[in-house]
This record gives C-alpha cells, structure tokens and sequence, in this order.
C-alpha cells in the first residue's frame, strides 16, 4: 500500500539532490538553474501529495502557480545568462563581478 | 505487491536516479536529457495519485517548454564544459555532507508528524466524488471562478517574463542593413521617378 509518506520521502530525496547539486556544481550557471528547477518539482510533488491525500483541490491550483513562476523563471534566468555570455564570453559564476558586489 | 506499488517504486526509483545523473552528468545536454526522464516520472506519480491535470501540465510545460528553453541554450552557447566541471571533486564532501544533514532533519521531521485536529475542516476547496466527475473539470471550476484573479495574475507574470526575455536578449547589430519603414514612408515620389512624354516612334 502505497502511503502519502511514500510521496513525501520522494519529494523529499528530490529537493536534497537540488541542494546537493548547487553546491557541487558552483561553477556552472545552467546546471545551478536545473537544480532549482529540481527542488521546485519536489516542492509540487508535496503539493499535490497533500492535495489528493486530503481530497483538497487548492493545493493542485497552487502548484499551477508554482509552475507558471517556474516557467518564467526559467525564461529570465536564462536570458540573463545568454545576456552575459554575450557581454564576457564565459559562463563561470566566479567571474560574475561586473557589479563589484 | 499490487500494480500500483510497483508503478509507483518503478517511477519514484527513475525520478531520483535520474535527478542525481542530473546534477552529476559530465555533459550538461546529457544532464537537460536526464531532467526531462525525472519530469516524466513525476508526471507518472502524479497520475498515480490521481492529479491527471498537473500530470499533463509537467509534461507540456516543463518537458516541452522548460527543458527544451535549456536544451538550446546549452547547445546555443560555445562554452568549455569541462573547465566548469573542475572543481567538482573539491566541492563533494561539502555538498555530501550538506545533503546528508537536510535529509536527515526531513528524515526527524517524517519520525514525528500529524495531521491537525481539525485538518479536514479546514480543507478550502474539498474535490468532488471523482467517480461521478474528473480531475480537469472539477480543477477547471475552481480556478476559473473562485481563483480567477490569481490565474490572471500568473498570465501577467508570464507576459512580463516574456518581455524582460526579450528585452534582454534582443540586440541591435550595427553592420546589418535594417528595413527603416518611416523613411521609406516619408520619400517624396518626385525625387524617386521622373515622368516623361516618350513621343511614339521616336523613343528617348
């Protein structure tokens, strides 16, 4: 019998390997966003787990605006990163410093 | 073991291989590749727990929009993958033990939780009888009446994600010849052409 825990423990595994992933891969910028978009999928599989756990439509809505801000996201990510390969020629977050911040 | 158990160990098993050759893969299309197999299978846990609608969402908007967003931009850039994937070995033990301990917490969190008391009166939107009704219609209903302003507002951020994209990436290259519409709408057709009486049998 599979439980709501089952879901959980997936979800849960998900969004440690998203994690795990922005620290081992520091250097580059598209694995970083992949790793996002990993943790937020998690994020979607606890909604949805709830949701249908509980017979509760609202969480099934919210991970519609979960995705639609993913998707967007994504899109402004990667157009800044095309923006600064454009501009630099690289891609490595160390050499992000035009700010000085 | 019934069917369900083992499409559900089948496709949880997939998602959290497949997440970790994402992180891990050496060349990062194979890693775009490996993410669109985990936002398969957790499009099938997601029919499995009966959310068809989000089920399908993933797979049309992460797989057909999201990742294939990726796949041409790491195709599209000519970087040196493999000095990206220099300090992988440094960053390891960090990054294993920094995973190790968030799942342990979720692990201690998991040991002890519960349901509120009152968690099933608190419930906003409770799901029809899905044996009389489906998952697409009875979510259609909620979010275009009781939600419809959030579902527009999520439009409008997709529409300003859409234009800051745009704005971003468009560029204005100064050695190519460009259609310019208002001067060729303001020529004066008496500078551009001459008329003239062409007498018959004698020509110019």
């Amino acid at each position: 019998m599979i439980t709501l825990e089952h879901y959980l423990a997936v979800a849960a595994v998900l969004f440690t390997i998203g994690i795990f992933g922005i620290f081992v891969n520091r250097k580059n910028v598209i694995i970083i966003l992949m790793s996002i978009e990993l943790m937020l999928l998690a994020v979607n599989i606890n909604f949805v787990a709830f949701s249908t756990h509980l017979n509760d439509l609202v969480g099934q809505i919210f991970t519609l605006f979960v995705l639609t801000v993913a998707a967007a996201e994504a899109a402004i990510g990667l157009a800044i990163l095309v923006c600064f390969f454009r501009n630099r020629g690289t891609i490595a977050v160390e050499d992000v410093n035009v700010m000085k911040g | 073991m019934g069917i369900t158990a083992i499409a559900f160990y089948l496709f949880a098993f997939t998602a959290i291989a497949s997440g970790f050759l994402v992180v891990l893969a050496r060349n990062p299309v194979h890693s775009v590749l490996w993410l669109i197999l985990t936002f398969f299978s957790a499009a099938g846990l997601f029919v499995l727990m009966g959310a068809e609608y989000v089920a399908m969402l993933l797979a049309i908007v992460y797989v057909g929009a999201v990742a294939v967003l990726f796949l041409f931009v790491v195709m599209m850039l000519d970087v040196d993958f493999v000095e990206l994937k220099s300090g992988i070995s440094k960053y390891m033990p960090l990054g294993l033990l920094i995973g190790a301990v968030l799942l342990m917490e979720l692990g201690l969190v998991f040991g002890h939780w519960n349901f509120a008391e009152d968690a099933q009166n608190l419930r906003a939107a409770v799901a029809p009888n899905m044996a009389e009704t489906h998952n697409t219609l009875a979510l259609g209903k909620l979010i275009y009446t009781d939600y419809i302003y959030m579902f527009q507002a999520s439009g409008m951020i997709l529409l300003v994600a859409m234009i800051g994209a745009i704005v971003l990436t468009l560029r204005h290259r100064k050695d190519v010849k460009r259609q310019v519409i208002a001067d060729q709408i303001l020529r004066d057709p008496k500078d551009a052409m001459e008329l003239k009486d062409v007498k018959s049998g004698q020509g110019l």
